[in-house]
């Protein structure tokens, strides 16, 4: 899922300061999920914001919704119903959200109430992890499904680096080093062989460094 | 300020406060209860929002008393300890927003009623005498 994590309250009330009506707008998609822009987190961030106008003297109007997800057209259009109730939609999805709505209504001053942070999963309850760095190229075939990309601070393909010891990443005591764990991994596997390979120098271009990407099912473009 | 009576909230368990709301609230307060504290009662401290406790702030309470089961010995096993987890979720909150996050504590309290009950509400009282009323109250 799409990792995120609200905002400090005090950057939010910047943004809106001038505001008098906000629509908050939860997701019930990888945002709910990770308790970062669901329907609570959408009470709790209204709570927040009333108390903290109040505080301020210039108590605000919020209106509290959340969509079955704000990265499809279909469920955007669904905010018409609110229109002239609110001078800026305080959006609690990933940037994608946000995005799509800025880009679907032009007059509509959208604002992010969440900084999106990683593509992860939940490793306990309550705790969050990066597993995927999206870059387009997929190797988990050759690492025994353990992602270099994501996990290594480096993003090497070939291997640690010099900084690791014990299994441990340089940059963190907490952080294994990736390729210790691949290496485990492959060797549990009995193909600890196939780590001889040499990966080829990679062409980042999929990963985003050759511009914003784009999928286009053909199949399905009707 | 004398005459100040602060607005505070108690939320607590079922088991908590099964002996203390079973008192009437003149009993309550003869046993020292504040006379601006009120009890909220729910099936079980896990059951407490997050939202809840900032929705009584919103609404006007000075300060916030948390009471659950022993973090041990809670009825329902994790209640008494997510209720503490939502407390502090709540100090957190207070202080993102430049409130004394003193104006919200949590308590493990055994079950029926115990002179610690009272005591919870009336050192809130006190907390919050000594701070003033909450800043968000704005004129009334």
């Amino acid at each position: 899922m799409i990792v995120a994590e609200r905002k400090p309250v005090g950057e939010i009330l910047k943004m809106i300061s001038d505001a008098k009506r906000v629509l908050i707008l939860g997701c019930r998609g990888c945002v709910s999920v990770c308790s970062a822009g669901g329907e609570r987190e959408v009470e709790i961030l209204a709570s927040m914001l009333k108390v903290g106008r109040k505080k301020e003297g210039k108590p605000i109007e919020i209106i509290e919704a959340s969509l079955v997800r704000q990265c499809d057209k279909e469920y955007i259009d669904s905010i018409d119903q609110w229109d002239g109730q609110f001078d800026a939609i305080l959006s609690m999805a990933c940037g994608v959200g946000v995005n799509f709505i800025a880009n679907l209504r032009p007059m509509v001053n959208v604002l992010p109430a969440v900084n999106t942070s990683f593509f992860g999963g939940s490793s306990e309850q309550g705790v969050w992890t990066e597993q995927c760095a999206g870059c387009g190229d997929c190797v988990l075939h050759l690492t025994g499904g353990l992602c270099p990309v994501a996990r290594c601070a480096k993003s090497l393909m070939n291997g640690p680096c010099g900084g690791s010891q014990d299994g441990v990443c340089e940059i963190h005591k907490d952080v294994p080093c990736i390729w210790q764990s691949v290496y485990e991994k492959m060797n549990g596997l009995g193909r600890q062989q196939e780590m001889l390979e040499l990966a080829p120098i990679r062409d980042w271009r999929s990963a985003g460094h050759g511009g914003p990407r784009t999928a286009v099912r053909d199949d399905l473009t009707v | 300020m004398s005459d100040f009576t602060p607005n505070i909230q108690v939320f607590c368990c079922h088991y908590t406060s099964q002996q203390a709301l079973a008192v009437s609230p003149e009993g309550l307060q003869a046993d020292g209860f504040p006379a601006g504290a009120n009890i909220n009662r729910v099936v079980c401290g896990g059951k407490l929002k997050v939202s809840s406790l900032l929705k009584a702030f919103e609404d006007g309470a000075d300060g916030v008393c948390v009471v659950a089961c022993p973090e041990d010995k809670c009825h329902n096993l994790m209640g008494s300890q997510r209720a503490a987890k939502r407390a502090g979720a709540v100090k957190k909150a207070l202080a993102e927003l430049d409130l004394e996050p003193e104006r919200i504590s949590m308590h493990h309290l055994e079950r029926g009623f115990h002179q610690e009950f009272v005591t919870v509400a009336q050192e809130m009282e006190q907390r919050v005498k000594a701070m003033g009323p909450s800043p968000i109250k704005g004129e009334e």
